[in-house]
C-alpha cells in the first residue's frame, strides 16, 4: 500500500552535513570530503564518478516512492488527483515503540517526486499521505477478519519484524479494506506478473494464428527495451520476435521523428500507468517503457548503459561510418551475437540492480593488509601492455590494478559485469577467453582486449585453474574471474603469463584462500553487521570512492519479487534525494509495510529501510550504528586507492 | 601445463572457423570437457583452450583457438591462424550458406595461414538429420533425438554427404561429419588431425620445410568416413 503515510523530513537529522551536493563530486574536490571521511582517502579515488544523466523530469507519471508492497490486487489509494494532506499523529504503542499515523489534514503535497522532496514538513508534523481516506471513525474491530488475508501477496517487511502492534496492524487492515472495488491504476506496478515477466514470447507462427496470444504476453510484460535506427529498422527489442512488434518499431519511428523534424525532440510520455521514454544517440532511438515506476532520469540512465554497450560492440567511429555510408543500415547484423548482452544487461535494470542505480561498484570485503598483499602480486606481476588487472570474485571486485593517469568507468566495468556475470556467455565455454572490446568511458573511438580467466572458488584451485568448470552447477557468486585489459592485440600470451603469475603467487600467499573463503561467506546480514538493528537492508555509497555496500537480501529479500519491491523502494527514494532542486539531505519515508529514510552528506548517500512500525528514532540510531560500523569498515569495504602504477 | 608422459608430447596449434552458430564451441567443449550446452550463447572474441590427445607413439597437446563466427570478427582472425599448423573449418549441415561461408574460410587458409596447415571441414549438426543413429553407436540417444522430431523424416540435412565429401577431396581436407550433441565423431576429428600433422613440423619448425609433407596418407576416410557415407548414400538421394 504505497505511500500510506509519508513525512518528509530535511531538518531532524541534518546535523552532520557540511555540504549538500547534488551532483557526485568529481574526483578534484577532495577538499570537500568532510570529516566523515577523513582518513586514508586524501589520494585520488579509483574510479570517476559516472556523470548524471539527465535531470529529472517533472512528469505525470507515478513515479513516486511506493512501497514494496505494491503486489495487492486491489488497491485502495486514491488517485493523485484525490490526494488529501493529513496531520500526523503520533501513537505511543504498549511496547515503547511508537508509530505514526495520519488524520486528514489540510495540506497538499504532490504526489510526484519533486513534491516528495521539497514537500518538507516540521518535525511537529503534516505529511502527505496518500492513502487512508477512510473514514477514521470506522469500527476498527469489523475488519479483524481480514486481518491477514492477503495470503501470499502480504508484505515482504511486515512479518518477522518487531510486530506491529495490534492498533496498527488493524489500522492497516483497514486502510485496505476501505474500497475493495475500486483499483487505482497508478497506484503500485502490478508485480504480480514479475516472474512471468522473463518468460521467452515465442515466435509468431503465421500458420497457428498465435499472434494474439502473444500480443497479450507481450503487453503484460512489465518493461521493454526497444532499439531501432533512426530509418526506422528494428535493432533490438527484449521482447517478441520482429514479426510480433514491427508495427510498434513503425509507430515509434514515426513519433519520435515527428519531434526530431519538429526540433523538439521528445523526451517521454506516459499512458496510463506506463512510462515511455525516449534517448536519442545519432542514428539510433532508443526507446523505453516500464509500468515499473522508474523515473525517467532512471530510465535514460538504463536506455545509456544499452547504447553503451552497442559502441562497446561497434565503437562510436564504426557506428557513424556504418550509417553515414548507408542511412538505412541493418544494424541487427554487425550486432549479432550481442542480443544475449542487451538482454541480460536490460534484465539486470528490471530485476533492479544497485550497482546500476548509484552508478557504483561493490567490492569484496577483505583485511586492508590482505587487499595490500593482492594489489602487490598485481603489480609485481605486471607486464608491459597491462592497461588495467582487476580481481572479481562474486561479481564483486578485489583489486584494480590501473596505470596513474587512467581511472576505470563505472560504466565500462558495468558492462564487463554483465558480459562475464549475468550473460554466461564467456564462461560457458571454459578455458581462458580473448575479447575486443570498448570501453566507452575510456574511449569510445577503438578497442581494447581483454584476457579472461575463471577461476572456481568452491573447489581446489589445482585442478580448476587449468579447466575451469563449464558446468552451469557452479553459480556465479563463486567464480573468481582475472580480468586482465590491453590496448594491443597481440598481447593474449603476455598476459595468460602474467594471469599465471599472479594465480601462482596468490596462491603461495595464502590470497587466493582468503579470496575463496570471502566470496564463500558471501554478504553478511545487516543484523550481523550491528547486532540488534532494526534495519533489514541499506544502501551504503561512498561518494569520492564510487563504490557502494550493502548487506545479503536473504533472509528478507531472498525472492526475485521482494528483492525488486526493495529496489523499487530504493528508486523512489534515490530519485528523491536527487531530484533537482531538492536540496534534501535527508527523507523520513513511511509506509504502511516499511519505514526507510536516505541521509545525504558530500562523502556518502545512505539508503535504509526497515520495518513498518519502527519509531523514527530507532531508524536514526540504526542508521547512525550502520554508518559508524561503515566508517569502521572503510578500508575493508571498500577499494581505496588501488594498485596503481 | 608440464608434459609428464614418457611419449613424446608435443604442442599443434588449431584454430576453429566458420560461420556463427555452427557449432565451433560445442564441438571443442564436447571434445574439452565431454559436456554439451543445449543454445549456448555465443562465443565473445575468441576462447583458449587445451587438450591433450593420445596416440599410440606420442601425445599431442591441442592448444585450441576457438573463435566466434559473427561477421565483425572476422578481420580478427589472421592473428588465431597465423602460425596454426591446422584448422577445423566448421559448417552446418543443415545450412547451405554456412558450407560456403566454410569455403571462403578454406580459400583464406590456403592463401595465408602457414603452408602446410592440416585443415578439417567439418559437417556439425549430424543429431538434427536421421542418419545420427545409423553411423554410430548411440542408438538410444538417437532414439531419443528421433522421437523429439514431430515428423516421420525429421531430416533437416541440406547438405549431403557426397557434395562436401567431393568439395574436401578436391582441396584435399579432411572431412567428417559429426554431432557435437551426441559426441558421433568428435574425437575422431581431432585423433585424425593430430595423425595428419606431419613429424617435421612438430618439431616446432614451422616453415617452408614443413610445407609439402603430406602425412595425410592415413586416410581419414577409411576410417571415419564410412559409417556417415555409407548412411548418407542410402538417404542421401532423398533429398
Amino acid at each position: 500500500m504505497p505511500l500510506d503515510e509519508r513525512s518528509t523530513d530535511a531538518s531532524e537529522h541534518a546535523g552532520p552535513t557540511s555540504i549538500d551536493t547534488e551532483e557526485e563530486s568529481d574526483s578534484g574536490n577532495h577538499s570537500r570530503v568532510d570529516k566523515n571521511n577523513n582518513k586514508g582517502e586524501k589520494q585520488r579515488p579509483p574510479l570517476p564518478p559516472r556523470p548524471k544523466a539527465g535531470l529529472l523530469q517533472s512528469d505525470a507519471s507515478p513515479n513516486s516512492p511506493q512501497s514494496v508492497k505494491g503486489l495487492r490486487p486491489s488497491l485502495q489509494s486514491k488517485p493523485t488527483t484525490a490526494l488529501s494532506s493529513v496531520d500526523i499523529q503520533t501513537l505511543s504503542f504498549p511496547d515503547g515503540s511508537r508509530g505514526t499515523f495520519s488524520t486528514p489534514g489540510s495540506r497538499l503535497v504532490s504526489e510526484s517526486v519533486m513534491g516528495l522532496s521539497t514537500g518538507t514538513s516540521t518535525p511537529s508534523g503534516k505529511a502527505s499521505r496518500a492513502g487512508i481516506d477512510m473514514d477514521d471513525t470506522t469500527s476498527l474491530i469489523s475488519y479483524a477478519p481480514t486481518l491477514r488475508g492477503n495470503g501470499d501477496l502480504e508484505s515482504l517487511l511486515d512479518s518477522g519484524l518487531d510486530s506491529p502492534s495490534p492498533a496498527w496492524k488493524l489500522l492497516s487492515t483497514q486502510s485496505e479494506a476501505a474500497n475493495p472495488f475500486e483499483s487505482f491504476e497508478y497506484e503500485g506496478p502490478s508485480l504480480h506478473s514479475f516472474d512471468k515477466e522473463f518468460d521467452e514470447i515465442e515466435a509468431v507462427d503465421t500458420k497457428r494464428g498465435n499472434e494474439e496470444e502473444l500480443l497479450i504476453q507481450w503487453k503484460s510484460k512489465l518493461k521493454h527495451y526497444i532499439i531501432l535506427s533512426s530509418a526506422g529498422k528494428p535493432i533490438y527489442s527484449r521482447h517478441g520476435d520482429q514479426n510480433l512488434i514491427n508495427g510498434y518499431i513503425g509507430i515509434i519511428q514515426t513519433i519520435i521523428s515527428f519531434f526530431e523534424s519538429a526540433k523538439d525532440p521528445l523526451l517521454g510520455f506516459t499512458a496510463g500507468n506506463t512510462r515511455f521514454v525516449v534517448v536519442t544517440q545519432g542514428p539510433l532511438y532508443l526507446f523505453a517503457i516500464s509500468k515499473l515506476k522508474e523515473t525517467d532520469a532512471q530510465l535514460r540512465a538504463q536506455l545509456d548503459a544499452l547504447y553503451m554497450q552497442i559502441l562497446s560492440t561497434l565503437t562510436l567511429s564504426n557506428l557513424t561510418h556504418l550509417f553515414t555510408n548507408r542511412p538505412n543500415t541493418d544494424l541487427r547484423r554487425p550486432l549479432e551475437g550481442t542480443e544475449t548482452l542487451l538482454s541480460s544487461l536490460s534484465d539486470t535494470f528490471t530485476k533492479g540492480s544497485a550497482s546500476s542505480l548509484l552508478s557504483a561498484l561493490e567490492c569484496l570485503k577483505i583485511r586492508k593488509t590482505q587487499r595490500y598483499v593482492i594489489n602487490n602480486t598485481m603489480l609485481k606481476a605486471r607486464t608491459p601492455n597491462l592497461l588495467y588487472g582487476l580481481i572479481v570474485a562474486g561479481g564483486r571486485l578485489v583489486s584494480v590494478a590501473r596505470p596513474k593517469r587512467h581511472s576505470l568507468h563505472p560504466g565500462d566495468l558495468q558492462l564487463i559485469f554483465n558480459m562475464l556475470f549475468e550473460a554466461g556467455s564467456v564462461k560457458a565455454g571454459g578455458g581462458e577467453n580473448w575479447i575486443p572490446l570498448c570501453l566507452p568511458g575510456f574511449n569510445n573511438r577503438g578497442y581494447l582486449y581483454m584476457y579472461v580467466s575463471f577461476i572456481s572458488a568452491r573447489e581446489n584451485a589445482e585442478n580448476v585453474a587449468e579447466r575451469p568448470s563449464t558446468a552451469s552447477s557452479v553459480s556465479q557468486e563463486d567464480e573468481i574471474a582475472i580480468l586482465l585489459i590491453s590496448a594491443e592485440k597481440e598481447s593474449f600470451f603476455e598476459l595468460k603469463e602474467m594471469r599465471d603469475d599472479i594465480v601462482e603467487q596468490l596462491e603461495k600467499n595464502g590470497s587466493m584462500d582468503i579470496i575463496k573463503k570471502a566470496v564463500r561467506v558471501g554478504r553478511s546480514s545487516a543484523t550481523e553487521m550491528v547486532p540488534g538493528t532494526p534495519l533489514r537492508h541499506f544502501l551504503y555509497k561512498s561518494r569520492a570512492n564510487v563504490q557502494f555496500t550493502m548487506p545479503s537480501f536473504s533472509p528478507d529479500f531472498g525472492s526475485a519479487l521482494a528483492r525488486r519491491k526493495l529496489m523499487n523502494l530504493y528508486h523512489a527514494l534515490h530519485a528523491s534525494a536527487h531530484a533537482k532542486h531538492a536540496h534534501t539531505k535527508v527523507i523520513h519515508c513511511i509506509s504502511t509495510d516499511s519505514v526507510s529514510l536516505v541521509w545525504t552528506t558530500a562523502s556518502f548517500e545512505f539508503y535504509c529501510i526497515a520495518g513498518p512500525n519502527t519509531s523514527r528514532a530507532a531508524l536514526a540510531q540504526g542508521a547512525n550504528k550502520i554508518i559508524q560500523w561503515v566508517k569502521r569498515e572503510e578500508e575493508r569495504l571498500f577499494i581505496i586507492g588501488g594498485a596503481v602504477f | 601445463m608440464a608434459d609428464s608422459t614418457p611419449k613424446p608430447s608435443s604442442s599443434v596449434k588449431l584454430v576453429l572457423l566458420g560461420e556463427a552458430a555452427v557449432g565451433k564451441s560445442s564441438l571443442v567443449l564436447r571434445f574439452v570437457n565431454n559436456d554439451f550446452q543445449e543454445n549456448k550463447e555465443p562465443t565473445i572474441g575468441a576462447a583458449f583452450l587445451t587438450q591433450k590427445c593420445n596416440l599410440p607413439t606420442r601425445t599431442i597437446k591441442f592448444e585450441i583457438w576457438d573463435t566466434a563466427g559473427q561477421e565483425r570478427f572476422a578481420s580478427l582472425a589472421p592473428m588465431y591462424y597465423r602460425n596454426a599448423q591446422s584448422a577445423l573449418v566448421v559448417y552446418d549441415l543443415t545450412k547451405p550458406t554456412s558450407l560456403i561461408k566454410a569455403k571462403h574460410w578454406v580459400a583464406e587458409l590456403q592463401r595465408q595461414a602457414s603452408p602446410g596447415i592440416v585443415i578439417a571441414l567439418v559437417g556439425n549438426k549430424l543429431d538434427l538429420t536421421n542418419e545420427a543413429g545409423a553411423s554410430n553407436s548411440l542408438g538410444d540417444d538417437a532414439e531419443s533425438d528421433a522421437a523429439d522430431g514431430e515428423d516421420v523424416d525429421g531430416d533437416a540435412r541440406k547438405v549431403s554427404t557426397a557434395e562436401a565429401q567431393s568439395y574436401a577431396e578436391e582441396e584435399g581436407l579432411l572431412f567428417f561429419e559429426t554431432s557435437a550433441k551426441l559426441g558421433t565423431n568428435v574425437t575422431e576429428v581431432f585423433t585424425a588431425i593430430a595423425n595428419a600433422i606431419p613429424e617435421t613440423s612438430l618439431k616446432g619448425i614451422r616453415g617452408p620445410g614443413a610445407a609439402a609433407a603430406p602425412a595425410r596418407t592415413e586416410d581419414p576416410s577409411r576410417v571415419n568416413l564410412t559409417g556417415p557415407r555409407d548412411s548418407a548414400s542410402k538417404e542421401g538421394c532423398a533429398c
